[in-house]
Formats: structure tokens, C-alpha cells, sequence
């Protein structure tokens, strides 16, 4: 085979975008003097899930809300399952879903309510039964009938979840999903993640601070720094180049700006 | 939530799911429905003793027999009108709900339009025991102006939506820092609309600026029914087209205002 039979067999970045989830393209956002997110690009295959890290005011969550059409861009480019957005968004939204601390479910109306309407926006079939499912896989039948507002912080996450999950999304987007539950809790929740994805092929990208989830979790990790990506590889690799035998020291790493312990200013 | 969404279809399913979450609401809180009747019936209860007052002692508002406490009613359907559409949309403020619809299939005239339903629905919890009231303690019967109080209803209703679209918007660009422009934008309308005297008392200059508000033509309209029995028909039309433009104003402003929002990323913070 020549080289330029390798090249013409390589996908070209159309077909790449085409098959990707996520494809995000020199994404810059800039609020005033601050740029939030400095010129990123990745792009997250179908089915898999993907860890985004970084401390405080690394432009996680600024690109999450980029890719969901919530923040448009300064400049760059994001395709969702195919489709740009936001401009072809309604193409997509029906088919992706997220969960975020930014965001609440109302509190006067029970789990059902919420949950019933919510699957009506998303036009899903069968709702009584996806309800039930869904309190069934998620352990909301105790509480399904009582306000929003009257659960535990771990119950309210549970809910948010059980909503990000009503449409049977292809895409979901977590920031934080497991940031209130208690140890126990939030294993049941990842291995709940973990089955979800396999069952249904779906592409999970997740922000998070807790490095063994994302350990646990992602096939890959993108570390965010100031707006830009620092890093981005599978957890094991990542950990391999930094010499560490966790991600929680390859995060301190990043963010104390030090390579293998060493300050970087001090090398 | 998708812009530009007129000529994709609206889809009656996404409206009726929003129009459920709001009468869960409703129907989940005492209070909030004995407020929607406490202020109407408030009102008519001293406007309706001020007209009897007035009418015993003044030949004009004798003979005028109404035009107060039809201005109080039509002023309500004004000003609950926007009240119901608006407080309906800040809901999803207070309960930080908005970031979770703009990321669903709704699309911003679905949005618009649950709203406006609402009103409806709230406007009709509290008006309607209101004209009751005044039927029964003042003997003013409002369903007996007839075929033009739809006519007065609806461009009053009209403007209300209008007036709601643009400060949601305002809402949604700015926070809930911009919150008493909700309660408040619509007591600027209040004296150039002429609820309670005609717009010959005006100032010829202003007598344009209130020409240019849709109410004005109703409240002239009804007293122009009550006084002179005459229905204008010429003033509806007229408030109708002002009206028509006013709501593709308001809900252009409402795209721009949320494209703005998008831009400053006021949907992810939503507070102050």
C-alpha cells in the first residue's frame, strides 16, 4: 500500500465530525477581558466516555455549555451527533440530554410531575413506563410522589439523573453527577453509568473533581488549564507521562504547574 | 431551546407539557391561587364604592354609570394579563428551571406560547369572580357591553403579551436583577392608556404618544359604549394593527435578548 493509499483509506475530518459525537473545532470564549476557553479542539467517537478535568475556572463547564448551545461561541466551531450548533440544534437536542449544578428541577412539583413533564418535552413513548423504569433503575419509587423540594441532596441528584436519562439519550453531558451522593450512592451511580453506556452506545462526557471516578469511569481524560487543553490521552497514559500512580496527583501536577513533582519554573 | 422556529412547526405536544408543569404548580399551592382572586376582588371592592360615591354627588358619572369600574376591569385584564404571563416565566427563573428547557426540544415560540396560555388560565381564575363581584355589589354587569368586550379583551390581552415577551426577555438577558421591570413597566402604561379619563385631557403632544398604545383605544373604546353608546370599531381595528406589530417587535426582541443572554452566558448564572 503507498502512502497515498493510507491516505485516501484514513477518514477525512468530515467523516470524522460525521461519525463523532462531539466535535469541537479552535473553540474560543471570551467574557470581556477573560478567555474562558483558549482555542480547544477534540473530537469524543461515539460510545465512549470522556473525563473533563481542571480546576476552578478551567472553562470545564464553559465548554460543556458551548457544546449544549446554552453559551454561543466567540469563535470555533461545535458539531453534536452531526449537526453544528447551536444553528442546527433541533436536530439534536431531542436525542442528547445533561445534568449540571446550574440548573434545578422545580421544587413545588413532585418526581413524577418533573419527571412526567420532561418526558413529554422530549416526546418519549410509553412514559408511564419509562417512569417507572427509570424509579425502578434509579430508586426513586420511595420518594416519587413527594416535592422536589422536601429530598435529601443525594435524592435531588438521582432525580437529575433519572431526567438526563428520560429521552434515552445518545449523548449525555454530566457536570459534577455524582458531586452530592454519599460513597455508596455514587458507586451505584457509576456502575448505573457504566451499564447505560453499553446498553445503549451512548457518549457520556463528564466533568468532574473526583479523580477515581474519572479513573473508573473514562476511557479518556482532557485536562483543562486556564481556557486551554494541558492534556489529553487515556487515564492510564496520562498517569504514565506524568509519572504518577493516580490522576489526583497528575491534576495537582497541572494545576501547581509542576512536571514528574518538580515546579516547571524550578527545571 | 432552538431559534428561528416559526416555519419548523410548533409542536402542540411541548406546549401542552409546559402548560401541565404549570398547572402542577398551581394546583400545588394555596396561596399562590388566592392571590390570583385577593387583588382583583380588592380592587373592584374600592373602585365600585368610589363610583357609587362619585355618582351620587357628580351629574357627569351618573349618567356615566360604569365607566369607572369597567376601566378597574379592563385595567385588570391589562395588567393581570402580563402579570400571568410573566410570573408564569419567572417561575422557571426562581427554580433555576431555565437551563434545563433551553437544552430540551422546546423552542422559544412554544415557550412563548405556554405563556400566553397561562395568562389565559390565570387571568380567568381572577377575573371572572372580579366581574361576578361587581355584578353583585355595584349591579355593573361587564358581560353586557356584548360583542365588543371581546373586542376590547383581546386587544388588551394582546398588549399584555407584548409588554411580557419584551421584559422576559429582559429577564433572560440580564437576570433576576432585572426582575421589577416585571411588576413595575406596566405602570408606566398606565396614565398615557387613559384607563380613567379620556385623551382629551392630555396635553396635545402626549395625546400622540397615548395614541400609539393599543389600551388607549379600548379604554376610549368602552366609554364610548357606556356614555355615548356607540361601539368605534374604527378604534379596534386601529389597535389591532398596532398590536400586530407590537407582538413581531416583542418577540424579535425576545430572540435578540436570548441570543444575547447566549453570548454572555447569563443562562448558566441566571441570579443577579
Amino acid at each position: 500500500m503507498t502512502e497515498n493509499d493510507k491516505a485516501s483509506s484514513r477518514p477525512t475530518v468530515a467523516e470524522r465530525s460525521a461519525s463523532a459525537a462531539i466535535t469541537v473545532e479552535h473553540l474560543v470564549k471570551v467574557y470581556k477581558q477573560t478567555r474562558a476557553v483558549d482555542d480547544i479542539s477534540f473530537s469524543l467517537p461515539r460510545g465512549s466516555i470522556t473525563g473533563l478535568l481542571g480546576g476552578n475556572g478551567a472553562g470545564k463547564t464553559t465548554t460543556i455549555a458551548m457544546i449544549m448551545g446554552l453559551v454561543l461561541p466567540t469563535s470555533g466551531r461545535v458539531q453534536v451527533l452531526g449537526h453544528r450548533m447551536p444553528a442546527e440544534s433541533a436536530a439534536v437536542l431531542g436525542r442528547m440530554n445533561f445534568e449540571s449544578p446550574y440548573v434545578d428541577m422545580p421544587m413545588r412539583l413532585t418526581v413524577r410531575q418533573n419527571l412526567t413533564v420532561f418526558g413529554k418535552l422530549y416526546a418519549v413513548k410509553h412514559l408511564a413506563g419509562r417512569i417507572a423504569e427509570l424509579a425502578d433503575d434509579l430508586d426513586l419509587t420511595e420518594f416519587i410522589d413527594r416535592a422536589n423540594g422536601k429530598l435529601s441532596a443525594g435524592q435531588k441528584t438521582r432525580v437529575a439523573l433519572a431526567k438526563a436519562l428520560i429521552n434515552q439519550p445518545e449523548l449525555l453531558l454530566l457536570d459534577e453527577p455524582t458531586a452530592s451522593l454519599d460513597p455508596d450512592t455514587a458507586d451505584w451511580v457509576r456502575a448505573h453509568l457504566e451499564r447505560y453506556r453499553k446498553e445503549n452506545n451512548a457518549t457520556i462526557l463528564l466533568a468532574s473533581h473526583n479523580m477515581l471516578e474519572v479513573e473508573r469511569l473514562c476511557d479518556r481524560v482532557i485536562i483543562m488549564k486556564r481556557g486551554r487543553i494541558e492534556d489529553d490521552d487515556t487515564p492510564e497514559a496520562i498517569m504514565a507521562r506524568y509519572n504518577r500512580t493516580t490522576l489526583e496527583e497528575v491534576f495537582l501536577d497541572v494545576a501547581r504547574g509542576r512536571v514528574n513533582g518538580v515546579k516547571e519554573a524550578a527545571r | 431551546m432552538t431559534e428561528l422556529s416559526l416555519h419548523r412547526g410548533i409542536s402542540v405536544h411541548r406546549i401542552g407539557a409546559m402548560i401541565l408543569r404549570y398547572w402542577y404548580l398551581l394546583m400545588s399551592s394555596w396561596p399562590r391561587l388566592l392571590e390570583l382572586l385577593y387583588w382583583p376582588a380588592l380592587q373592584v371592592i374600592t373602585w365600585g364604592f368610589l363610583q357609587l360615591y362619585i355618582a351620587e354627588n357628580a351629574n357627569f358619572f351618573a349618567r356615566a354609570g360604569g365607566t369607572l369600574i369597567g376601566a378597574v376591569i379592563l385595567w385588570d385584564i391589562l395588567f393581570r394579563g402580563q402579570l400571568g404571563f410573566s410570573i408564569s416565566f419567572l417561575e422557571e427563573m426562581w427554580a433555576r428551571n431555565i437551563g434545563n428547557l433551553m437544552m430540551s426540544p422546546l423552542r422559544p415560540i412554544e415557550f412563548l406560547l405556554s405563556l400566553m396560555v397561562m395568562s389565559l388560565i390565570r387571568l380567568a381564575i381572577g377575573i371572572i369572580p372580579m366581574t361576578l363581584l361587581a355584578l353583585v355589589m355595584f349591579h355593573f354587569n361587564v358581560y353586557a357591553l356584548g360583542l365588543p368586550l371581546i373586542a376590547f379583551f383581546c386587544n388588551l390581552i394582546f398588549t399584555s403579551w407584548s409588554v411580557g415577551i419584551f421584559v422576559s426577555g429582559l429577564v433572560l438577558r440580564n437576570g433576576l436583577g432585572a426582575e421589577s421591570i416585571v411588576w413595575t413597566l406596566m405602570f408606566a402604561i398606565l396614565p398615557l392608556a387613559c384607563v380613567y379619563y379620556p385623551v382629551s385631557v392630555l396635553p396635545v403632544w402626549l395625546q400622540y404618544v397615548a395614541w400609539a398604545l393599543p389600551p388607549t383605544y379600548a379604554f376610549e373604546g368602552m366609554r364610548a359604549l357606556l356614555i355615548e353608546n356607540t361601539f368605534r370599531a374604527d378604534l379596534m381595528l386601529d389597535a389591532l394593527a398596532i398590536n400586530a406589530a407590537l407582538l413581531v417587535a416583542s418577540f424579535a426582541a425576545f430572540l435578540a435578548l436570548l441570543r444575547s443572554a447566549k453570548r454572555n452566558g447569563s443562562l448558566l448564572s441566571g441570579g443577579e
